[in-house]
């Protein structure tokens, strides 16, 4: 990834614009030919830097529901819950954090019965508390990494 | 409101758009929608915020994003709206939510700063302390030691599914 390819990153970011000619307004504003930015999001893509490039959707405004679960996992256990709780496909992302509560995973589900469902289903295979966090607020984030 | 149409639109894009100079007519093309319908409809899914946002979607870990903590707070009440909204406006805040106590888990407010090193973590958590006046509160900082699992949630719209993503760890 060089300098061009971080400029990329960074601008396409925050937007990206919905017009016939979308990669080139988009190349324009960056100083690249269309040609240019089309084959280093190419690139990028296939070396998967980019986990994708298109839309990021409002899964709660789809009629999905997402939480944030943790679990107090006994650290001889830990591989082993990880693997149980990372074969559930409702599960999208699982981090292990320095705390007691050392599990932290999200769960996303097509409708809200679902994520309790599963949050128990967890419960009974690992034979653990799930500590369900859901959301009450939202706070507006504009969720820019810089590369 | 909504129809079919959108949603098949919403499932032909959800793992990314052409990378070809019209990416809008191909998809069309593949839907039998005209590129200026294709356009229309993502312009309003876009305003009604149905799409977040358009664009690069980044693994933040490969962007050398390793130093990811996730803060908790115990604020009253009273004062999380207010500086929850506060907290969500520095910069290097990537993520910030009320969530519910729990008898054993008294914290209500949640961010997440993402951070190339931990130093710089750090020293951005402490200035976030003396702008909003913090350091009162009872917090816990959890840093990711490891990441096991990221991807897209995958939503089955009507029709299959439009990924959603947070950036937690």
């Amino acid at each position: 990834m060089d300098e061009i390819d971080r400029r990329i990153i960074n601008a396409l970011q925050t937007g990206f614009p919905i017009s016939e000619r979308p990669y080139l307004e988009a190349a324009q504003a960056l100083g690249l030919s269309e040609r240019e930015l089309l084959e280093r999001l190419e690139t990028l893509l296939q070396e998967q830097t980019l986990s994708r490039f298109g839309p990021l959707y409002d899964a709660e405004a789809m009629g999905g529901a997402l939480t944030l679960a943790a679990m107090r996992v006994p650290e001889e256990r830990f591989e082993e819950v990880a693997g149980i709780v990372n074969g559930f496909q409702e599960v999208a992302h699982n981090y292990a954090r320095r705390h007691t509560l050392n599990m932290w995973f999200v769960l996303a589900t097509e409708t809200p019965e679902q994520l309790r469902d599963t949050l128990d289903e967890i419960e009974r295979r690992t034979g653990l508390t799930v500590y369900d966090m859901p959301k009450i607020t939202e706070y507006f984030v504009g969720l820019k990494l810089e590369a | 409101m909504l129809d079919a149409r959108d949603f098949e639109l919403l499932a032909a894009i959800q793992l990314g758009l052409p990378i070809s100079p019209r990416p809008y007519r191909d998809i069309g093309l593949a839907l039998g929608m005209t590129e200026t319908e294709v356009i229309a409809r993502l312009t309003v899914l876009k305003r009604i915020g149905l799409i977040k946002r358009l664009g690069v979607i980044v693994k933040h870990r490969q962007l050398g994003y390793r130093a990811n903590a996730m803060i908790v707070w115990n604020i009253p009440d009273a004062f999380v709206k207010e500086i929850g909204r506060r907290i969500s406006q520095a910069p290097f805040v990537t993520l910030c939510y009320q969530r519910p106590r729990t008898l054993e888990w008294p914290y209500n407010l949640y961010c997440m700063i993402h951070g190339k090193d931990r130093d710089t973590v750090l020293q951005q958590l402490e200035q976030l302390g003396a702008d909003c006046n913090l350091d009162r509160f009872d917090r816990q900082i959890l840093f990711s030691r490891r990441c096991f699992k990221q991807r897209g949630a995958l939503y089955r719209t009507p029709e299959p599914a439009a990924p959603a993503e947070l950036a937690h760890g």
